[in-house]
């Protein structure tokens, strides 16, 4: 079975003062119909770019690089005209953003943001839409109140800001849904009824989703696979709990580590010494092997991608043949 | 908001105060005599001179003609004209003001139409040689005398080409019982110049500071959002940026209507437009001080009104600060 | 792409701003040099035979009405004209500058009433202002008209420095060095001044091209520079009653007015264009 989206070689690049920069360079994944993958990475790892890269909104005066390729449902979504183009964005790939309140159109009413994706994609009356769009409103939890599809965005509070953007992103019914770390501007309590909402809504509507987070603990029970982002590149990618109960790549087994835990006995948090190193200055070779407490001298050159099979794979010296 | 509109015509009237207070003391302590032209040509005895400046109400001391003057801006009277024989200023200006309305209404509204069709534009193209080129134009434009550009416009369009008249506001000819339409047509043929003249010399800040306000909205991460729907360019465009960029337009306001106001002492001086501004123009070539400084204060009124408004519309159009 | 330089130089490497500064310098060389090399702007040769010439032979740009060579009146023009437009500048952005960093570093009850007179002064239209002084005045010698014009044009600047002013007292440069006990005359001198003149440097060309453009127009109205002497906006005043029979006597300084002003603002532009990105 073809995946839903297959990413190969993805590289976006910035014109810097002298060379380029890619702070994606060479990102390849796939994700099959209903299927979740969660992309993990710090800031910096290039996660978000990533995302706006698939629907080709990466910001000036960044470019998506020659040798890409993006394919969604088969069709080459770099190969697209402007018209083309619109009618993925919305219909068949949905968005959600981090932030609600800057992602939201002060002006207008939210109910008006949710109708005009309807109308955008779909032949309806006015009168039509605002009907669909407010089922949209009760769908995201929001359809307690009525007079909810006539309140601006600043009259919300941030999770019901959140609830509003999910409604939009899946106004037009897309077969994909891409969530760039839809919960790290909410309050904890509310960050896990985000989630949950969002787990309901694949279900029900059995879309794939894409979700983009730094946060361990948001994926652990929400995705079937999870591809671990470093400087520009995936290090490692597995089923998720492969991946939890046995971290290969150090970088992971790091980010694992670093993670407080509630239960147990009391002991410092173990950080990951060192930087992100900034995609003007990337080391040579395996990237985090300046931070690496498993550093070899091999690591100096670029290293190999390792797949031990289980569906999973890792780029890295150690489990390597001739390591 | 109330409360806040409140404060802030508040403080718009005591800068328009100090403002008529600035320049009547400025005109009251520059060197120079008011009543000079009507005193050079013909001698006067002593006791007519006297009598003169009792009427103009300038022999009294210097504090006491201010009262005089403040009094009389709350009643709307600027004392007599000098060149008119003592007929009250107000009624001068009366007289006048529906014609500079009309031309600088005409004018703000054709600048408005230029300035933001050029500089969504090129907001939209930025970078381009379309952007450069339309840069190039808005400077040229703003760099050009509007009295020159009335002349050649006049030269151009009227002598030459006949299409459009080059003086007054109508045809002194025409039969006071001709029809409405006719008249209206008239009139609005003898607009087009002037009102040209006017906007074009004036849009070109304006096409900046759209230009400038639309990259920032479409930078805005609301517009990104709007993309990801898969909205129409145009949408996005207009109903998403240009709705964002529109509040820092209406600070413009207090840009406009001073460069409105000086410039149409200029055009209406080149077509003959019988407005304030040849009021103006004709009692600076007659020494007529009271026409003068009643027109000052009118136009530094407009001047402060104007900004007003504009921050009263600017609040009330952003949802977030109507209720702060 | 490289790094643009800082300063006064940024006028040359951005492109507009080096034609501009181009345009400029020929202009300057012309208003130096150009009164040397062409006829007498004030000599009237041949009023009954040589008036209205079109251009031609001996005349590049024709005669005006008294039969004095247009292009020696237009290169004359420029020289009076740049000359009232450095004095005024001059005096204007000096009491800008000064006033807006009293107001803004002193602050208090001086901040208060400086920026009220201030917002007062900007109420009034800038041509209105000198209208009232001029027309009182009556003919008024080249010295007072500069100083006039000069003293209508500081109530912008001053608020833009004070602007300045606010911003760079909040930042930590400038408290460290006042924490450290520095004079007060110090910091103005040493840490605002330079770091305001970026922003000034700006708005000081772009206000000489208002001067020209409001000298013009004063002298349109007969208030501003007096004839004989040339000056752009005396000649178009002048040429108005043979737009249709002589259009190049119009068109000559009206076209020169126009090259002036956009090619100081062009390199205002240039100058202000990191300030833009900065604000942005």
């Amino acid at each position: 079975m073809t995946p839903l989206l297959e990413v190969r070689d993805l590289r976006v690049t910035f014109p810097g003062t002298g060379n380029e920069v890619s702070p994606v360079d060479g990102v390849t994944f796939s994700i099959d119909a209903g299927e979740t993958l969660a992309l993990v990475g710090e800031s910096g790892s290039g996660k978000t770019l990533t995302s706006l890269a698939l629907v080709r909104l990466v910001p000036l005066p960044g470019r998506i690089a020659a040798g890409s390729s993006i394919r969604f449902g088969g069709t080459d979504l770099l190969a697209l005209g402007p018209g083309a183009l619109r009618q993925v964005r919305g219909r068949r790939i949905g968005m959600v953003f981090q932030d609600p309140m800057t992602s939201l159109n002060p002006v207008l009413t939210v109910g008006d943001q949710i109708s005009e994706t309807i109308r955008a994609h779909f032949p309806v009356s006015r009168a039509e839409a605002r009907g669909r769009s407010e089922a949209l409103l009760l769908e995201v939890g929001l359809g307690d109140t009525a007079g909810r599809y006539d309140t601006y965005p600043h009259q919300l509070s941030g999770g019901m800001r959140q609830r509003v953007m999910l409604a939009i992103a899946l106004a037009a019914e897309p077969e994909l849904l891409v969530a760039d770390e839809p919960t790290s501007a909410l309050d904890v309590t509310i960050q896990a009824q985000i989630l949950a909402l969002l787990d309901q809504l694949k279900s029900s509507r059995r879309m794939s989703v894409l979700l983009i987070s730094h946060n361990l603990g948001v994926v652990a029970g929400r995705s079937d696979r999870v591809a671990v982002m470093y400087a520009g590149r995936i290090v490692e990618e597995a089923p998720t709990d492969r991946l939890f109960a046995a971290p290969a790549h150090p970088y992971t087994q790091g980010l694992l580590a670093s993670l407080p835990r509630l239960r147990g006995p009391r002991r410092p948090l173990k950080a990951i010494p060192g930087m992100v190193p900034r995609p003007e200055a990337w080391p040579p070779g395996c990237r985090f092997h300046p931070r690496c407490a498993q550093v070899m001298p091999q690591c100096t050159s670029e290293p190999p991608i390792v797949a031990p099979g289980e569906g999973r794979w890792s780029r890295c010296w150690l489990g390597a043949e001739g390591a | 908001m109330i409360g806040w509109a409140a404060r802030r015509v508040l403080q718009a009237l005591v800068t328009f105060l100090l403002a008529a207070t600035l320049a009547f003391f400025l005109m009251r302590l520059t060197p120079g005599d008011p009543l000079a032209r009507l005193t050079e040509d013909r001698p006067l005895s002593p006791e007519a001179v006297a009598a003169l400046r009792a009427r103009y109400g300038v022999d009294k001391p210097l504090l006491t003609q201010f009262v005089v003057f403040l009094g009389g801006i709350a009643r709307g009277d600027f004392g007599g004209s000098i060149e008119h024989n003592g007929r009250p200023v107000a009624a001068l200006i009366r007289e006048r003001l529906p014609a500079t309305l009309l031309l600088g209404g005409t004018a703000l509204a054709l600048n408005f139409l230029f300035g933001v069709a050029v500089g969504v534009y090129q907001a939209a193209r930025a970078g381009s040689r379309a952007d450069h080129a339309l840069t190039l134009v808005s400077l040229a434009a703003s760099a050009t005398p509007s009295f020159w550009l009335g002349l050649v416009l006049a030269w151009a369009f009227g002598t030459e080409l006949h299409w459009f008249p080059v003086a007054f506001m109508s045809e002194p000819w025409l039969a006071s019982g001709a029809s409405w339409s006719i008249r209206a047509r008239d009139l609005l043929w003898h607009l087009v110049l002037p009102a040209l003249t006017l906007s074009l010399v004036t849009f070109g800040a304006t096409a900046r500071y759209q230009r400038a306000a639309m990259l920032e909205a479409l930078a805005l991460p609301s517009v990104r959002t709007a993309r990801t729907k898969g909205l129409p360019e145009r949408l996005v465009l207009w109903r998403h940026a240009w709705r964002n960029a529109l509040g820092p337009m209406l600070a413009l306001f207090g840009l406009w209507l001073p460069l409105l106001v000086a410039g149409s002492v200029f055009v209406e001086a080149v077509f003959v437009w019988p407005g304030l501004g040849t009021l103006a123009a004709d009692a600076i070539a007659s020494r007529d001080y009271p026409v003068l400084m009643g027109t000052t204060v009118l136009v530094s009124a407009a001047v402060v009104a104007g900004s007003l408004l504009a921050d009263l519309v600017h609040r009330w159009l952003d949802p977030r600060l109507r209720e702060s | 792409m490289k790094r643009p330089p800082g300063g006064l130089r940024l006028a040359w490497w951005d492109p507009a701003g080096r034609v501009g500064v181009v345009v400029l310098g020929l202009l300057g060389v012309a208003a130096l040099l150009g009164p040397a090399l062409l006829p007498d702007p004030l000599a009237q040769p041949d009023i009954l035979g040589g008036a209205l010439l079109g251009p031609g032979a001996g005349h590049p740009l024709g005669t005006d009405h008294l039969s004095r060579d247009v292009l020696a009146r237009v290169v004359s023009g420029a020289r009076i004209s740049l000359a009232v437009a450095a004095g005024a500048v001059s005096l204007s952005v000096t009491l800008g500058a000064l006033v807006g960093l009293a107001a803004g570093y002193l602050g208090g009850w001086l901040d208060a009433m400086l920026m009220r007179l201030v917002d007062a002064a900007l109420a009034i239209p800038r041509l209105f202002l000198l209208l009232i002084m001029i027309a009182i005045m009556e003919r008024i010698p080249i010295g007072v008209l500069v100083l006039t014009i000069g003293a209508t044009g500081w109530f912008g600047t001053s608020r833009l420095v004070r602007a300045e002013v606010l911003r760079l007292r909040a930042m930590d440069f400038v408290r460290g060095a006042e924490a450290l006990g520095a004079s007060r005359r110090r910091i103005v001198f040493r840490y605002l001044l330079p770091n305001v003149a970026g922003p000034l440097a700006a708005a000081t060309t772009l206000a000489v091209g208002d001067v020209i453009l409001i000298e013009a127009g004063l002298s349109f109205l007969g208030l501003g520079v007096q004839p004989p002497t040339p000056s752009w906006g005396g000649m178009i005043f002048d040429a108005k009653p043979y737009i249709i029979s002589a259009p190049w006597t119009s068109l000559a300084p009206g076209l020169a007015i126009l090259l002036a002003v956009l090619s100081v603002n062009l390199v205002g532009e240039a100058l202000a264009r990191p300030l833009t990105r900065r604000n942005a």
